[in-house]
C-alpha cells in the first residue's frame, strides 16, 4: 500500500510536468461526457420521461456509472494501455520485477485526467440528489456508497478481461468497446429499458445491471426489496473469474512471448 | 551459478506475403509457420563469471535471456539460476537478478533518477542500509552523483545508461543481464561503462551475461563466449583460444627499399605499391618469424608490423563458417 | 496522379490485413447500434408523437451511421500521420517531391475505406434482414440513392479535409492530446453522432444547419431514407459543396504555411 501511494505521487509529478496539457485533457474528459449530458438533456426535453423513470433519476443511473467508469479508468488505465505495454516491452519489465504483475499494472500507469469526468459526475449528482425526490435516508445512501464501489469494481473486472484478450489476440480488441466504452454510454439509462434479453445478459453474465439496475430500482423506491442494496457487493464477485483469467492470459504469454 | 539443460523453445509466427491479392487472401485463410527459436541450449556458467553471448540478429539471443530472466517459459528443458526455475519461482527469481535492456529504458521519464532508485528501493524491499551503501558506491564509481537530481529526459544517452545500469544494481542482484549495454554510445561513455561492469564483477562477484554487436565490449569484458546460430550453440569456449584457432591467416605489412621480393608458399599480396607492401601469411605453412627472415634475405625491409585478426573479423568468419 | 494511386493502395493492403479486428469491429459496430435503437425504441414508447422522424427512417439512419463509421466519424484520426507531426519528424516529409497535404488526406482517405471495407457490408445485410421497424430499409427510389450515394462522398471529402485542420491544429498546439480531445469532442456532439440532429431543440437545429458538421454525416444519412428533400435537399448540397471547397482551401493553405513554420523551427 506504501509503495502504491508512492506510485501515486510519482504519476501525479509526471502529470504536473506538463501542467497546460494536463488541465487542457481534463477540461477535454469533462466536455466529452458534458456532451453526453446534454444529448440526454435534449431527449428529455422533449420526451420527459423514459419507461417510468424522470430526467433527475435517470441522471443519479448517470452519474453513478459515469463515477465508478472514470475512476476505474483512472486506477486500472494499466489494462486499457495493455496493449501498448506489451507491444513496447514494458510488460517484460514488469515480469523481471519482484511484486505481483496487476499491482504493478495497477501502479504503472495512471489517468488522471479521466478526474475531469468524475468532477462532472460530482456536478450532476449535486443536481440530481436534490431533484430526484428520494429521501436521503442511511440505507439509501449505503446503496449509493455500494452501487459506485461496485461498478468500479466490476469495470475495472471489465478492464482486466480486456487485458487478457492482449496475451492471445492484438487485433480483434475493438469489440471489448462495448463492455468499457459501450457499457458506460449505455449505462446511461436504466439498463431495464434496452429489454430482458439484455438486462438478463447484464445480470448473469457481466453483472453490471446488479450496480446499476437494481440498486437504483431500490434507490429511487421503486422497489422495497432490501436485498437490492448488496447487490452490487454480490458483483464483485466478477473480480474472480476475471482474476483467474488473467492468470491463464499470463501463463501463456510466457510460453509464447509476444 | 546458472545451468541450462536442453531448452527448446518453439513459436507460431503468421506468415503474409506480399502484394494486394495476397492480402486478401490471408483475410479468408492465414497460413501459420513454426519457427524453432532454441533447439536444445545447455549451458553452465559458474558465479562470478562474465559471459558474452553472441550471435548474429535472429539467432536466439533475446529468447534465451527472456526464458533465463522468467520472462519466457520453454517448451522443454531445464533451468536452474541460484536454485530457482526462473518460469517457475519468478518473484524469487526476479529478486536476485539485475536485467538492462540497452534499447529499453526503466526509469520513469519525466522525474528525476533518484526518485526512480527510490521506487525500485520499495520494489525490491531493499533495506535502508543497504540501498544507500549500494547507491554511494554506483553514484561514485559511475560519477552520477550530479545527474541524480536531474529528470531522466534530460539526461544523455550515455548518462542515461549509467543511470540504467546503476539502477539494476541497487538490489545486489547475483546475476546481471546485459542486452547490449554499450549501443549508441560514443566512446567515453562506452569505456566508462565497461570499466564499471568490469569492476562489478571483481568486487561483487556478480555473474555477468553480456549480449551485443559490439565486438569490443567482449573483447573488453569477457574470457569467455557463447555463439549461439540459428537455435544452437555453435562454440562455447574462450576467446583467446578461438582467436588462435580462427586467425590462422595474418596480415603482414613491409616496407622496404630495393626490389620488390619474391614470394614463397604462404605468402600472398593482398596490396602493393612501390616500397610497401600488405601480405597475407598462412600460418600452417609458414610461421611468422620465418616469413619474416625470407623476407628480409630478399630486399632490405625497413620497417614491418603484423596485424592480428580482429574479434570482429573472427566473428565475421565464425558466422561465415556456420553459415548463419 | 499514379503516385497517389499506388500510394492509396498501400494504405488500402494495410488495412485488408486486419481480419480479426475487422471482425470485433463488426460485431462492435452492430452492438452498438442495436443498443442506440433499442434506447430510441423506449423513447419512442414513451412519446411517440414527440418524435422528430419516421422511427424505421432513424434505424436506417443509425444503421448507416455503424456501418459507414470508419467513413463519416469525426474523432477517426491517422496515428502515422499525428506521430509525423508530434515527433518532430516533419522535415522528412519535405524531403519527399509530393504536395505533403494531398499525399496525407490521401493517407487519411486510405485508412478509412481500408476499414469501412471490410465492416460495411456484412452489417448492412444482417441489418436488412432485421424485423420492420428496426431494420435498414432501402431508399424510397433509385434516385434519392444516386443523390445519397453523391452527398456521402462530398460528406467524405469534408470530413476528411476536417481530418486535416485537426492534424494542422496538432501541430500548432503546444498540447496535442488536450486541444484535439476538446476539438473532437465538440464536433462529435455537433455532427449528430450523439443523437441525431432532429432530436436537438428547434433552436439548436437551425443553427447546426448552416455548420460544415451537419454535412459530413447527417445530411447523407437522411438524405438516403427521404428525410431530407426538395429545395431542402438542394440548399443543403450546395452548401455542402461550398463547405467542402473551404474546409479543403483552408487545409492546404494551412499546411503549406505549417509546413514553412516547421523548416523555420527546423522540424
Amino acid at each position: 500500500m506504501k509503495l502504491y501511494l508512492k506510485y501515486i505521487s510519482i504519476h501525479l509529478r509526471c502529470a504536473m510536468q506538463y501542467k497546460a496539457s494536463f488541465f487542457l485533457t481534463l477540461i477535454g474528459q469533462v466536455l466529452t461526457s458534458f456532451t453526453a449530458f446534454l444529448s440526454m438533456y435534449y431527449l428529455f426535453e422533449r420526451f420527459s420521461s423514459i419507461e417510468g423513470f424522470t430526467f433527475s433519476q435517470v441522471l443519479l443511473c448517470f452519474a453513478v456509472i459515469l463515477l465508478s467508469f472514470s475512476l476505474s479508468e483512472c486506477f486500472a488505465r494499466g489494462f486499457d494501455l495493455f496493449p501498448n505495454m506489451i507491444g513496447n516491452g514494458e510488460f517484460d519489465r514488469i515480469l523481471i520485477r519482484p511484486k505481483n504483475e496487476i499491482f504493478q499494472i495497477l501502479a504503472s500507469k495512471m489517468e488522471f485526467t479521466r478526474l475531469g469526468r468524475v468532477i462532472q459526475a460530482i456536478c450532476i449528482f449535486c443536481y440530481a440528489i436534490p431533484h430526484s425526490e428520494v429521501i436521503w435516508t442511511f440505507d439509501k445512501i449505503l446503496t449509493l456508497i455500494f452501487m459506485i464501489i461496485g461498478g468500479f469494481l466490476v469495470f475495472s473486472g471489465i478492464f482486466i478481461l480486456y487485458a487478457v484478450l492482449c496475451f492471445f489476440t492484438l487485433e480483434g480488441l475493438e469489440f471489448m468497446n462495448i463492455l468499457t466504452n459501450g457499457a458506460m454510454e449505455y449505462g446511461k439509462y436504466p439498463f431495464s429499458i434496452y429489454g430482458k434479453q439484455i438486462l438478463k445478459f447484464l445480470t448473469y453474465i457481466v453483472p453490471l445491471a446488479l450496480v446499476q439496475y437494481y440498486p437504483f430500482l431500490y434507490l429511487i423506491g421503486h422497489s422495497q426489496n432490501h436485498f437490492y442494496i448488496f447487490l452490487p457487493l454480490i458483483a464483485s464477485l466478477f473480480l474472480i473469474p476475471c482474476f483467474l483469467l488473467w492468470k491463464f492470459g499470463v501463463k501463456h504469454y510466457q510460453s509464447t512471448g509476444s | 551459478m546458472i545451468e541450462v539443460k536442453h531448452v527448446r523453445k518453439t513459436f507460431k509466427v503468421a506468415r503474409r506475403n506480399a502484394g494486394f491479392a495476397a492480402a486478401v487472401k490471408t483475410l479468408l485463410h492465414k497460413q501459420f509457420e513454426t519457427v524453432e527459436a532454441l533447439k536444445d541450449i545447455s549451458f553452465t556458467i559458474p558465479d562470478g563469471e562474465m559471459v558474452g553471448y553472441i550471435g548474429p540478429n535472429g539467432a536466439g539471443k533475446s529468447s534465451t535471456i527472456k526464458i533465463i530472466s522468467g520472462i519466457l517459459t520453454p517448451d522443454s528443458g531445464e533451468c536452474n539460476i541460484n536454485g530457482y526455475t526462473p518460469w517457475k519461482h519468478r518473484i524469487q527469481h526476479v529478486a536476485q537478478i539485475g536485467v538492462v535492456f540497452g534499447q529499453r529504458s526503466q526509469l520513469w521519464w519525466d522525474i528525476p533518477v533518484i526518485d526512480s532508485f527510490e521506487l525500485i528501493k520499495d520494489i525490491y524491499r531493499i533495506p535502508e542500509s543497504t540501498y544507500r551503501k549500494n547507491l554511494q558506491m554506483l553514484t561514485d564509481l559511475l560519477d552520477i552523483s550530479e545527474i541524480l537530481k536531474t529528470p531522466t529526459r534530460q539526461l544523455s544517452l550515455g548518462q542515461r545508461m549509467r543511470c540504467e545500469i546503476s539502477a539494476s544494481l541497487l538490489h545486489n542482484p547475483k546475476v546481471l543481464f546485459l542486452d547490449e549495454p554499450t549501443i549508441g554510445l560514443d566512446a567515453v561513455s562506452k569505456i566508462a561503462v565497461r570499466e564499471f561492469i568490469k569492476n562489478i564483477n571483481r568486487e561483487q562477484k556478480t555473474t555477468v551475461i553480456l549480449t551485443t554487436h559490439d565486438m569490443q565490449d567482449i573483447e573488453a569484458l569477457t574470457q569467455r563466449i557463447i555463439l549461439i546460430g540459428k537455435g544452437k550453440i555453435l562454440l562455447d569456449g574462450h576467446l583467446e583460444d578461438l582467436k588462435n584457432q580462427y586467425s590462422d591467416q595474418k596480415e603482414l605489412i613491409i616496407s622496404y627499399s630495393g626490389k620488390s621480393p619474391q614470394l614463397c608458399h604462404g605468402l600472398h599480396i593482398i596490396k602493393q605499391i612501390p616500397g610497401r607492401a600488405e601480405l597475407k601469411i598462412d600460418t600452417q605453412v609458414i610461421s611468422v618469424s620465418k616469413a619474416i627472415s625470407y623476407l628480409s634475405e630478399q630486399t632490405e625491409l625497413t620497417d614491418f608490423s603484423i596485424k592480428h585478426t580482429s574479434t570482429e573479423e573472427m566473428v565475421v568468419k565464425l558466422y561465415q563458417e556456420f553459415a548463419i | 496522379m499514379k503516385s497517389y494511386v499506388s500510394f492509396f493502395r498501400i494504405q488500402l493492403t494495410a488495412g485488408l490485413q486486419y481480419r480479426a479486428a475487422a471482425l470485433a469491429g463488426i460485431s462492435t459496430q452492430f452492438a452498438w447500434g442495436f443498443m442506440e435503437i433499442l434506447l430510441f425504441s423506449a423513447f419512442y414508447r414513451a412519446d411517440p408523437n414527440a418524435f422528430p422522424m419516421n422511427f424505421s427512417d432513424l434505424s436506417s439512419y443509425i444503421w448507416l451511421q455503424q456501418g459507414l463509421l470508419a467513413l463519416t466519424a469525426s474523432w477517426f484520426i491517422d496515428t502515422n500521420i499525428l506521430n509525423t507531426i508530434t515527433s518532430g519528424n516533419l522535415a522528412y516529409e519535405l524531403c519527399r517531391p509530393i504536395n505533403l497535404y494531398h499525399m496525407w488526406i490521401i493517407k487519411n482517405m486510405a485508412s478509412r475505406i481500408s476499414k469501412a471495407v471490410l465492416r460495411c457490408f456484412p452489417i448492412f445485410i444482417i441489418a436488412a434482414m432485421l424485423p420492420a421497424p428496426y431494420r435498414l430499409s432501402f431508399s424510397p427510389n433509385l434516385f434519392t440513392f444516386f443523390i445519397f450515394l453523391f452527398s456521402l462522398l462530398l460528406g467524405f471529402l469534408l470530413i476528411n479535409a476536417y481530418s486535416m485542420l485537426v492534424y494542422i491544429l496538432t501541430f500548432y498546439t503546444l498540447s496535442p492530446v488536450g486541444v484535439r480531445i476538446i476539438w473532437l469532442a465538440a464536433s462529435e456532439f455537433l455532427t449528430g453522432a450523439l443523437i441525431p440532429i432532429p432530436f436537438f431543440p428547434e433552436s439548436m437545429q437551425t443553427v447546426l444547419k448552416f455548420l460544415p458538421f451537419a454535412a459530413m454525416q447527417n445530411l447523407p444519412f437522411r438524405i438516403y431514407s427521404g428525410d431530407i428533400a426538395g429545395t431542402e435537399m438542394i440548399n443543403s448540397l450546395i452548401l455542402q459543396i461550398v463547405w467542402t471547397i473551404v474546409l479543403l482551401l483552408c487545409g492546404s493553405v494551412w499546411t503549406n504555411r505549417m509546413l514553412k513554420k516547421a523548416v523555420i523551427q527546423g522540424g
